[in-house]
């Protein structure tokens, strides 16, 4: 079931400065710029990949696609991006970043967050609606989502979650996995899980908590018009509150 | 001389291969009924400039930095030229 809009909260003005990153194949920027201009009134910052530096922001969007192509492995050509040392200090700084699905993907491979995204255990790109469980923990993150399950669309052939078992042992631990595939109830079943994630896991956040990677597209589930849920304006609240 | 190296990359032992899962069974139904697994690794050829400065370095340091993920994946460097 759908929690979104259950908690009331101040919706965060124009005032926050966004930065979008942007790779040859991002296909997905359009929709997380219109999503900050039209629900939060925030005009994003695009960002060319061949950056040296991010303009003075609050927080970093990194957007789905298919990153060059998704040539060598998805994301890792991206993780060498000339802007990417930007974000890495960005992120040593303690910014906020949120990546989605491809970004996902190009934060492990730079290492901003652990474990690796393999191929569907289906061996299917995989296009759904998938419920996502909101698990326990301190970031900020969640503490805005929590007690949530949200439905969101995931899209990728390449998000079959994998880390070591000590590394799954500390997310566990630490209370860093933030989504879960979940049934419509929010229980973590094997049926929920749609590519063979280790432990259901759809998003994780950093040693930090202030760095966002999921692979659920938010961005397309912010209007009841697009296909039933407008859950994805509850990611984007918990992404802004992370500002103040 | 030019300095020629390949570089194979393969998911390590246990992590599940979606890809060579899938030729295996094709094969058990090809009638290849021996073949207990398949592995499917990526080859990178390289060729580096002749001369260039500890060559067995650079390319460590290519295929560990770049050509592999050490969280999923092994991999296997082998000179040719020599």
């Amino acid at each position: 079931m759908s929690t979104a809009g259950s908690n009331v909260r101040t919706t965060p003005t124009g005032r926050a400065r966004i930065a979008l990153l942007q790779f040859p194949g991002s296909n997905c920027d359009v929709d997380c710029m219109d999503t900050m201009a039209r629900h939060f009134g925030i005009a994003v910052t695009p960002v060319w990949h061949s950056a040296t530096s991010l303009p003075p922001v609050d927080g970093v969007i990194i957007p789905g696609g298919f990153s060059f192509g998704d040539y060598l492995r998805s994301g890792a050509l991206a993780s060498h991006s000339p802007v990417m040392q930007a974000v890495r200090e960005f992120a040593k700084m303690g910014g906020a970043i949120i990546g989605i699905c491809n970004g996902f993907q190009i934060l492990v491979e730079t290492q901003l967050l652990p474990g690796a995204l393999l191929q569907n255990v289906s061996r299917k790109f995989i296009c759904q609606y998938s419920s996502l469980a909101v698990e326990r923990g301190d970031s900020v993150y969640h503490r805005a989502l929590d007690g949530m399950t949200l439905r969101m669309p995931i899209a990728h052939g390449e998000g079959r979650y994998f880390a070591s078992n000590s590394d799954l042992e500390r997310l566990t631990k630490d209370g860093r996995i933030l989504f879960s595939y979940a049934d419509a109830t929010g229980l973590r079943t094997i049926a929920a899980n749609p590519n063979g994630s280790a432990r259901n896991i759809a998003g994780i956040v950093s040693e930090n908590g202030r760095v966002m990677g999921l692979m659920p597209h938010p961005e397309r589930a912010t209007d009841l018009l697009m296909g039933g849920s407008a859950d994805g304006l509850e990611v984007w609240r918990a992404f802004l509150a992370s500002f103040t | 001389m030019i300095v020629e190296y390949e570089v194979l990359v393969q998911l390590k032992k246990e992590v599940l291969d979606p890809e060579g899962r899938a030729i295996r069974e094709t094969l058990t139904r090809l009638g290849f009924s021996g073949v207990r697994d398949v592995v499917v690794s990526k080859r990178f050829h390289l060729v580096l400039d002749p001369g260039t400065p500890s060559p067995e370095k650079v390319v460590q340091e290519i295929a560990k930095e770049f050509l592999a993920n050490p969280v999923s994946q092994t991999l296997q460097i082998r000179r040719l030229d020599a």
